[in-house]
């Protein structure tokens, strides 16, 4: 391949920020000087495209140092990863978080989705950009979900620079969110994760346990909270035994697929290709969930510890946490808490003394919902767009830069480490025989108490929202996030299981529970929902593409009309869906007219 | 004589279609036996010199059993697959496809899709006046070809073309996302700006006319374009020693435009820029 790199210079900064990952550029035909040792060897080739997975990482050291990416910055990273300047121009405008103009270094971005929404986005968004007008030195972003929904209305501050600064206000009234902005550096710490556990401190939490109770900097404290036993029963069990012990137990994958994950880590573990990777999914970025964040910043060790026994049953000696790049706290406590395993012997070369290597290393996203399909996150490390790859080959066959990759997500995998120490029978008698164990829910919108709840499987909507404190004039309960489906409130009966829902026509997704009273105009919701899928889609398929635009044109045409005169558009919804839901080539494209179809079959939306 | 490179002999799988029993070579795709047992399955973005891309949607078939459908173009056949081509659920999504693409895209120099859309009934009018169009003004910024966005169905063939799968220039990709999603080179630079070598393979392999010859879209754009009146002539070309073919389409004795036969076991339709472009002094008569 005979790249072309144009003329343009990346700033000292800009280089700085690039050399600062990559090291510096050894040679001319890296960027640097031309010497006349250069002349005698070339470098780049096979070795240097090997590192096109530090793309994405590169493309972050870039915006986070100067705020945007440049026509030189871009080249000049091209020039040492080997990567042809089109491709990576297509990768850097793939993803929100990025921008290829230039633009102030700070970018507040405010949360307009549903939760965020209902507690009144829309005011904060006017109020903020009416202060934060030309010239205040901000870009205000209006974006999706930032995962903040208890404490919702949220906005995230990214000032750019070395270091970049994050901060955070949520809830968030114009007058924080605009003091996040103008001084990330000193704003108020967040509150602590458990704030976000209603149920703090119940002994019979399985899964939450730890928040709250251990420090989630310290690893003594974690081990002295009965951490790193379950790695040692798996070290004692062997990798089968570890699959028998997680197959026993009835473990189903927590994103919402719910597969199972005995079966994903046996066909991962006996694949011949070989080298075998793991694959942590913490791309949490369905409107509503904010699980996963409450577990990485509350209990990091445990996903740490979690996927060390999920590489050691599957055979991979190196694994992928791929963080979704909206969590600036979650990220710090992970990389916290992966350097302690590491300069203790937990991670590395020998883990345990047993001999046996296994690391994880860190990739953040960039704001793109689309990366937590599994291969489209494959595609996002690797370097590529995230756009999802066809199946099969599923990825326990061919993952991860085409090999045997099992992946899960935080909760799954967290889940793991009570199946070692209580047993896989113990912890098959929790919940209901189709759907064993604990399961967490994300609880936010018109409740009193909204936050992450832990529950056996098989409690129904009804309690868990009592738990919650549901207010008075519930309209209707969005099940599984954007993703999801509406519940109507005379429907709170539904168990919530995998079983229990599906027989009930809906999905349980990944444990969204979102209330939402009359005050909240439903189409205006569905509208939401719409323009969050348009946005999302990726564009590699049609009915995505295009069927999301038409699904959102034909929503606003009968956002003030009922009856009747809905009655044109609503066949043509249904039948832009029914096309959407088949043809599609991923989970996004099939779900995105889920909510919809619900909120008009069941909801009578437009009646 | 030409050598034609046969490969090992290969296993047949059997299947049904349409409830017809039928037999494939292993590795085949639904597609490539659809076309063998003579049924006609409509596809844009699958390519016979490329990796199926399976981005349009268009060849989706039911697989017994299966969630959602199929794309016959990348689904590998099985043995004892069930796979049916025409039920109402395959039609009805190959309609709305249809519809979404014409409605969104400039489909008037596709080859084809006229009669699909009147064979499934698509009414790509029926999303309103308002509904959202890619509109963009043809981008000529170079005196070869044509780029043509509001034509474009992203069916990522022009980049497999130029980059890993045949060119290796790596001049094109995707750009942005979504309904946004756009074919560019880096910062959407002029093609002149761009690691582009002219070999044209994008052209070749465009479904859409999306990309097209200069002298074609001029001649588009003067209303002299008339393909009833052109041969097509397939020789060598004259350049070097390689040997590729060139098919010459001529109008009114002049070149219009250069393709190469697919099926060439050693180029398979590609050409480089002398090949593709070169052909001003054949008809230069002073």
């Amino acid at each position: 391949m005979d790249l072309h790199f144009g003329d343009s210079k990346p700033t000292d900064e800009e280089r700085a920020a690039v050399d600062a990952l990559l090291g510096p550029p050894e040679s001319s035909w890296e960027g640097a000087d031309r010497s006349d040792a250069d002349l005698r060897w070339a470098r780049g080739g096979r070795e240097a495209r090997a590192r096109r997975d530090l793309l994405l990482p590169g493309l972050h050291a870039v915006n986070d140092r100067v705020g945007w990416i440049s026509e030189g910055a871009l080249g000049y990273l091209c020039r040492r990863l080997t990567v042809p300047p089109a491709e990576a121009y297509g990768v850097a405008t793939f993803y929100a978080m990025f921008s290829l103009k230039p633009r102030p270094a700070t970018v507040l971005h405010v949360c307009t989705d549903l939760a965020c929404m209902a507690a009144g986005a829309q005011q904060l968004c006017e109020g903020v950009e009416s202060r934060l007008g030309p010239g205040s030195g901000v870009t205000v972003q209006r974006g999706p979900c930032l995962g903040l929904c208890e404490r919702a209305p949220a906005a995230l501050a990214v000032r750019a620079g070395d270091p970049v600064r994050t901060a955070v206000a949520a809830p968030a009234t114009v007058e924080r969110a605009v003091l996040t902005a103008s001084a990330p550096g000193s704003a108020a710490e967040e509150p602590p994760a458990e704030r976000a556990l209603p149920q703090a401190g119940d002994p019979s939490l399985i899964l939450l346990g730890r928040v709250g109770v251990a420090d989630p900097a310290d690893l003594d404290d974690y081990r002295a909270h009965g951490g790193y036993t379950a790695l040692r029963r798996a070290f004692a069990l062997g990798p089968a035994g570890v699959i028998r012990e997680v197959t026993d137990a009835g473990l189903v994958g927590r994103g919402g697929a719910a597969f199972p994950t005995g079966r994903k880590w046996r066909a991962t573990a006996s694949a011949p290709d070989t080298p075998h990777y793991l694959v942590c999914n913490a791309d949490e970025s369905e409107p509503g969930t904010f699980k996963d964040r409450v577990v990485m910043e509350g209990d990091p060790y445990a996903l740490v510890e979690a996927m060390t026994v999920a590489a050691y049953a599957v055979g991979a000696h190196r694994g992928y946490l791929y963080l979704r790049g909206e969590y600036p706290r979650a990220l710090r406590r992970m990389e916290h808490a992966i350097g302690q395993a590491r300069a203790r012997g937990l991670l590395g070369d020998d883990v345990l003394g047993q001999g046996y290597a296994f690391d994880i290393e860190i990739r953040r996203g960039a704001g793109a919902y689309i990366c937590g399909e599994e291969t489209a996150l494959f595609n996002s490390i690797e370097g590529h767009r995230g756009e999802p790859r066809s199946k099969p080959p599923f990825p326990v066959e061919k993952g991860l830069f085409g090999r045997p990759t099992a992946e899960n997500n935080v909760e799954t995998l967290v889940n793991v480490l009570p199946v070692l120490t209580m047993g896989a029978e113990a912890y098959a008698a929790i919940g209901t025989p189709g759907s064993t164990g604990p399961k967490l829910y994300c609880v936010s919108g018109s409740v009193e108490r909204p936050g992450v709840y832990e529950l056996p499987f098989g409690a129904t909507l009804g309690e868990l929202l009592e738990l919650a404190g549901v207010r008075e004039g519930l309209r209707a309960v969005l099940l599984g996030g954007a993703a999801g489906g509406f519940v109507r409130p005379d429907e709170l009966d539904v168990p919530l299981t995998f079983e229990g829902t599906r027989e009930a026509g809906t999905t349980l997704g990944s444990g969204v529970v979102m209330a939402f009273d009359d005050s909240v105009p439903l189409p205006r919701l569905l509208l939401r929902i719409a323009a969050f899928f348009r946005d999302e889609s990726c564009g590699q398929c049609v009915p995505c593409r295009v069927g999301t635009v038409r699904q959102e044109e034909a929503l606003h045409r009968i956002a003030e009309r009922t009856g009747a005169a809905a009655g044109d558009d609503i066949a043509l919804l249904r039948e832009v869906g029914r096309a959407m839901r088949d043809a599609s080539i991923c989970g996004l494209g099939q779900t995105a007219w889920n909510a919809v179809e619900s909120a008009i079959d069941r909801l009578g939306a437009y009646e | 004589m030409t050598a034609i490179p046969l490969g090992t002999p290969r296993r047949l799988l059997e299947f049904t279609l349409d409830g017809e029993p039928v037999r494939a070579p292993e590795g085949s795709t639904i597609l490539d036996a659809c076309r063998s047992a003579g049924k006609d399955v409509p596809t844009l973005c699958q390519g016979d010199t490329l990796t199926p891309k399976n981005a349009c949607r268009l060849c989706v078939v039911e697989v017994e059993g299966a969630r959602t459908l199929a794309p016959a173009c990348s689904r590998g056949a099985e043995e004892g697959m069930r796979v049916r081509t025409d039920t109402e659920r395959v039609r009805h999504s190959r309609r709305i496809v249809l519809e979404l693409l014409a409605s969104s895209v400039d489909l008037s120099t596709t080859p084809g899709v006229a009669g699909w859309i009147e064979e499934y009934g698509a009414e790509p009018d029926r999303y309103g006046p308002d509904a959202a169009r890619v509109e963009e003004e043809p981008r000529i910024d170079n005196t070869l070809y044509v780029r043509d966005y509001a034509k474009c169905v992203l069916c990522y063939k022009c980049v497999d073309a130029c980059g890993d799968q045949w060119q290796n220039t790596f001049a094109i990709s995707v750009s942005g996302r979504g309904f946004d999603a756009r074919i560019a080179v880096e910062h959407d630079a002029p093609l002149t700006d761009s690691a582009c070598v002219y070999c044209g393979n994008c052209i070749e392999v465009c479904p859409t006319g999306a990309l097209s010859f200069r002298s074609e879209f001029d001649m588009r754009e003067a209303g002299t374009w008339d393909e009833s009146a052109q041969t097509a002539t397939t020789t060598v070309c004259a350049y070097c020693g390689v040997g590729c073919n060139l098919t010459l389409h001529v109008q009114d004795n002049e070149i219009v435009k250069v393709t190469s036969p697919h099926d060439n076991p050693v180029t398979h339709g590609n050409l480089c820029i002398k090949g593709r472009f070169g052909y001003q002094h054949v008809q230069n008569r002073d």
